[in-house]
């Protein structure tokens, strides 16, 4: 294998060049056209640099390690059938690109479009060069969005919302299905790579789930390739503007269907199921997609009808298993684009200068666009398989393998539908030339119809040139048709193609398909009105009823499930959970008893009774708002106490602290929320409540118990061993969040920050929203203390302060090796200053904050992230701490540790957030025109003297 | 002790789940805090219990210690708890104020919200 670095670079190509158009189409149309341009050249010609080695019959490939767990890895290889269909898609994407130049009208944003089109350009890219299935069905799905938004191009007709949309459900439902045929697969082999997988064949075929994965990787290729019953796609694509038909339905998108197939050859072709399920459904869309075309007024969907007809013809052939019906395919494969991206063309040509696509309105064409007529008629004669055009060898080629082709010990049915369905494509493709083309001028076209300019029709012309070359001189296609067919089979082919093969049977059924053909053509009048009266199948009705039962199912299942009763949520996950937990403990069972019962002192049962009676008075107690409120900070107490007897001092100190500033917050929201829980629930919902809660308490208590009862194992001990070693600290516990999980906590105070944060922005909208005008009009009670800032607290708070910061700083710095640190820190200072807050008053104590608390957030985690980051200066990862002992005589050892840092860090970010929540909440009750005083207190003796005197006075001015 | 802390634990659970499935948003922020009381306390008590063992290292002394992560992980879960709490409150306050009532279930039919909607139409 030769290295093929370069792979990776033509496959990215595409999609950095999808970058451009929107930037230059401010420098006009040309240029952004031009810019498209630019990377599909760049790629074709990088691939044409490799084409000779390929051609010698070498396989070009590399690997770049993405996910190496999942087996995913961009892989990209290069052979025979990928260069075919890689040139095709560059090829046939450069002559889209200057035919969309002109086709677009100016109304049309052509930077979207143009960047669409290379996004889908780059996804077939990928699909065709990758050697890893996990890639290969990335770049699939990107193909199923990048045409969803192509086809759905013009946004301002429903049939192109709607074709997108189907063409999106089809063919994403079908990507999903491969994705499991893939799964399978590559657990069959062991192995993602593709050349894995293609070398290990006989394994695949052998195994017991082959069936599965075949069925499944052929709904994703049936799908992509619009093979019946999965066909009804296709037309309503038609709705996208015509260079993206011309584009996904010649060369690219359906065509990646079969590609897939042809890729998969080796690993899956060849077993009785691969035969009826593919060439059968190959064959049926052939003969369908061919009758229905004959019967399309509408230019474009008689196109598309025909192009269902002949991917059915790929696929038949595929599906034939055998290496003359190979190189047939491959051979078809590059005739079918030639001829049908032309027509596709000239379809888009004839539209844009009559302004109409019916063919019942057309006619006579012939004469008024006579450049147009003939490069028409020479690819519809190719599709129809004439002599001596290209579409007639591969057409001749494929009549001659259905001959060899039993199907259910049956020796004619394959022949004769192959030929039925030819010379149905036979009288499509002459009513295409006469019906549109020939006949008399008429006089009412919606338009006056002329030639196009040279830039339209310069991309038909170059493939009705290659039409007529390939025809006449087919061994020049034989080289590439060799490589790409050895490729599919997986051993080395001979193709001969030529144009004359003698008076055989093929030759006589093409005959006879000719004649039958011309006879359907004169007979269309007459069939067509048959046609029309006959009930048929509407595949859009149906899918559309199909997708509004879907959505009417699912509808009903989530209004059903969620129908806003979050008590019943809860309810639900409660149950749930418990019921998961009881299976766990049912079918898992539970190790022997390991650990003896601690003594419990006459004290903790204090303790124990105190919280059980409170936990039960908040229960029953919890209409009284209030009250309740003061029952559940006897819980915390207690906790923080049974913090300090079970030696976690560090927790006793963070609980009694939070403990606090939550009973003030929640004091603060229920200044403004009702007093009082009205009694809604009835008797049988309380006691459901009642026993769910039970259930749930006992259960997670029996789960405590069977924790407590036994050991377990830990990483302790090595957090223990290597603390003071490791961290320079004796508080284990300190170290930890400091050190051995720095990361965690630095993500914890960043999610401190981003709630403090979260409340303020919260805090702003309401004010802004329909409540503040609720809040304007609010009326406080009157029966409220006239002295909400009493002298005594006001002193008592200010002397505190001091001493309150005093504590703040001696535990944050004692935290390393004593009980305390950065989170006990701030929030002891934080009650602190909480203190002079509802001392003294909001405005007072806001004049003297002289520090935002946001700000401290952000310096808060900005400290923390700088001590983290200073480690790599020392060349160590991020939040590696140092630390060191001074010592200066004669005072004692002193230490010095990175850590402190990152704990003055967390300090800061847990002050801001803890000052930022509370303060946000007191914001609303100055916005509710709460009287605020800047005075320290309402009642101040100092200033009484002379407001006593002053206030007589003012009674007589009022008289 | 086991006992106690077993108990102590269920208790907490089943009291915060009974509130949690109230009507209103205040019994369900007191339902909230006192599952996260109950939740601290059982990761706390997934280190064992163990009574005058410090994590805090003595130089001199080989000793046991108690299980210094769960209390590490406890303890950004208390100061974290409070965070969730005060948004809660926040986003509590913020429904009542706008919907001029602090139920928690959306269903269509509440009466505050038809005849509020009517009140807006007159």
């Amino acid at each position: 294998m030769r290295d093929g670095s370069i792979l990776a670079f033509i496959a990215i190509l595409p999609f950095l060049g999808a970058l451009m158009p929107g930037i230059m189409i401010r420098a006009g149309r040309n240029a952004c056209a031009s810019f498209t341009a630019v990377p599909t050249v760049l790629a074709l010609l990088l691939l044409l640099t490799q084409a000779p080695a390929v051609m010698r019959g070498e396989v070009l490939s590399t690997t770049i390690d993405w996910l190496p767990q999942l087996g995913l890895s961009a892989s990209f290889f290069l052979d025979g059938l990928g260069l075919l269909f890689a040139g095709m898609i560059l090829g046939v994407g450069l002559l889209v690109i200057l035919y969309a130049r002109f086709y677009l009208s100016a109304k049309d944003p052509m930077g979207q479009f143009y960047t669409y089109l290379l996004l889908f350009q780059g996804a077939m890219l990928g699909i065709v060069l990758s050697d890893n299935i996990l890639l290969l069905l990335i770049f699939w799905e990107m193909t199923s969005l990048s045409s969803f938004l192509l086809i759905g191009y013009w946004k301002h007709l429903p049939e192109g919302r709607q074709g997108a949309r189907m063409a999106l459900t089809v063919t994403g439902a079908g990507g999903l299905a491969m994705i499991g045929g893939m799964l399978i697969l590559g657990n069959i082999v062991g192995s993602y790579n593709l050349t894995d997988i293609l070398a290990q064949g006989d394994v695949i075929k052998a195994s017991e789930w082959y069936l599965p994965a075949l069925i499944l990787i052929l709904l994703g290729a049936f799908t992509k390739s619009a093979q019946f019953p999965f066909h009804f796609w296709l037309p309503h694509a038609m709705a996208a503007p015509t260079p993206v038909s011309a584009y996904l339905h010649s060369a690219t998108m359906v065509k990646a269907g079969v590609f897939l197939m042809a890729r998969m050859w080796p690993a899956l072709a060849g077993t009785d199921a691969w035969f009826y399920l593919v060439a059968t459904t190959g064959l049926i869309t052939m003969v369908l997609g061919a009758v229905i075309a004959l019967f399309k007024d509408d230019l474009k969907g008689l196109l598309a009808f025909s192009t269902v007809s002949h991917l059915g013809l790929l696929t038949m052939l595929l599906g034939f298993g055998t290496k003359a019906a190979a190189i047939a395919a491959v051979f078809h494969i590059i005739n079918h684009l030639t001829f049908k991206a032309a027509l596709f063309m000239t379809a888009g040509i004839v539209d844009h200068e009559a302004h109409t696509r019916d063919i019942k309105r057309l006619g006579g064409l012939a004469k008024l666009m006579p450049i147009t007529a003939i490069i028409g008629t020479i690819t519809a004669l190719s599709m129809a398989g004439i002599i001596p055009l290209n579409g007639f060898i591969s057409k001749e080629m494929m009549l001659e393998e259905t001959l060899h082709t039993t199907w259910y010990h049956n020796p004619w049915l394959v022949p004769v539908l192959a030929t039925l369905g030819a010379s149905f494509s036979v009288a499509y493709s002459f009513r295409f030339i006469f019906h549109v083309f020939g006949g008399p001028v008429r006089d009412d076209y919606p338009a006056k119809p002329h030639d196009p300019p040279f830039g339209l029709y310069a991309a038909p012309a170059i493939l009705s040139v290659l039409v007529v070359v390939i025809g006449l001189l087919p061994h020049l296609a034989e080289p590439l048709v060799k490589v790409a067919s050895s490729a599919v089979v997986g051993a080395e082919t001979k193709p001969y193609l030529k144009i004359w093969h003698g008076l055989n049977t093929a030759l006589f059924m093409s005959a006879v398909a000719v004649v039958l053909g011309v006879v359907l053509f004169l007979l269309h009048g007459g069939l067509d009105k048959i046609w029309n009266r006959m009930p048929r199948p509407e595949a859009k009705d149906m899918f559309d009823r199909a997708m509004a039962a879907a959505v009417a199912t699912t509808r009903k299942i989530t209004e059903g499930t969620h129908n806003g009763v979050m008590s019943r949520y809860l309810a639900v996950f409660v149950v749930f959970t418990v019921g998961l937990g009881y299976h766990a403990y049912a079918t898992g069972g539970l190790g022997p008893v390991t650990r003896a019962l601690l003594p419990v002192p006459p004290l903790v049962w204090v303790g124990w009774v105190a919280m059980i009676a409170a936990a039960w008075l908040v229960v029953s107690q919890h209409r009284n708002r209030f009250r309740s409120l003061i029952f559940i900070s006897i819980i915390g107490l207690m906790i923080s106490g049974g913090f300090v007897y079970l030696s976690a001092p560090d927790l006793a100190l963070t609980q009694i602290s939070v403990e606090t500033v939550t009973i003030l917050l929640l004091l603060l929201a229920l200044y403004f929320l009702p007093k009082e829980t009205p009694a809604e629930s009835s008797t049988s919902k309380r006691l459901r409540d009642g026993a769910i809660a039970v259930t749930a308490g006992v259960a997670v208590a029996a789960l405590a118990m069977a924790f407590l009862l036994r050991d377990g194992e830990s990483i302790s001990a090595y957090h223990l061993a290597n603390s003071y070693k490791g961290g320079g600290g004796t508080n284990v516990v300190n170290v930890i969040l400091v050190d051995f999980r720095g990361y965690d906590t630095y993500g914890e105070i960043i999610v401190l920050g981003i709630a403090g944060l979260t409340i303020y922005a919260l805090m702003d909208a309401l004010l802004r929203g329909p409540a503040a005008k609720r809040l304007r009009d609010r009326t406080f009670s009157p029966d409220r203390s006239r002295d909400r800032h009493p002298l005594m607290m006001v002193v008592a708070t200010r002397a505190m302060l001091p001493i309150a910061l005093m504590v703040g700083v001696y535990i944050f710095l004692r935290g390393h090796n004593q009980p305390g640190g950065g989170f006990v820190a701030g929030l002891v200072v934080s009650i602190a200053l909480l203190m002079q807050y509802m001392a003294s008053g909001f405005a007072w104590t806001q004049l003297r904050q002289r520090m935002e608390y946001h700000t401290m957030i952000g310096w808060g985690v900005l400290i923390a992230g700088l001590t983290g980051v200073g480690a790599w200066l020392a060349g160590k990862p991020f939040l590696t701490s140092a630390f060191g002992y001074l010592h200066f005589p004669p005072i004692e050892e002193f230490e010095w540790a990175t850590a402190i840092a990152f704990d003055l860090g967390v300090f800061l970010a847990v002050l801001g957030a803890v000052m930022l929540m509370l303060y946000s909440l007191s914001r609303i009750a100055r916005f509710a025109g709460e009287t605020v005083n800047v005075e320290p207190m309402d009642y101040d003796p100092s200033t009484q003297a002379e407001e006593a005197s002053e206030a007589p006075q003012a009674q007589k001015e009022g008289q | 002790m086991e006992m106690i802390v077993a108990s102590a634990i269920g208790v907490l659970t089943a009291s915060g789940i009974y509130l949690i499935l109230r009507l209103r948003a205040f019994p369900v922020i007191l339902g909230m805090a006192m599952l996260s009381y109950a939740v601290n306390v059982f990761l706390f008590a997934t280190g064992r219990l163990a009574v005058n063992a410090p994590p805090i290292l003595k130089k001199y002394a080989d000793l046991a210690y108690s299980d210094p992560l769960p209390q590490a992980l406890v303890l950004t879960a208390i100061v974290i708890s409070f965070g969730m709490t005060a948004v809660l409150v926040m986003i509590a306050l913020g429904a009542y104020l706008e919907a001029d009532n602090d139920k928690i279930d959306m269903t269509e039919d509440a009466p505050e919200n038809a005849s509020e909607q009517k009140g807006r139409g007159a």
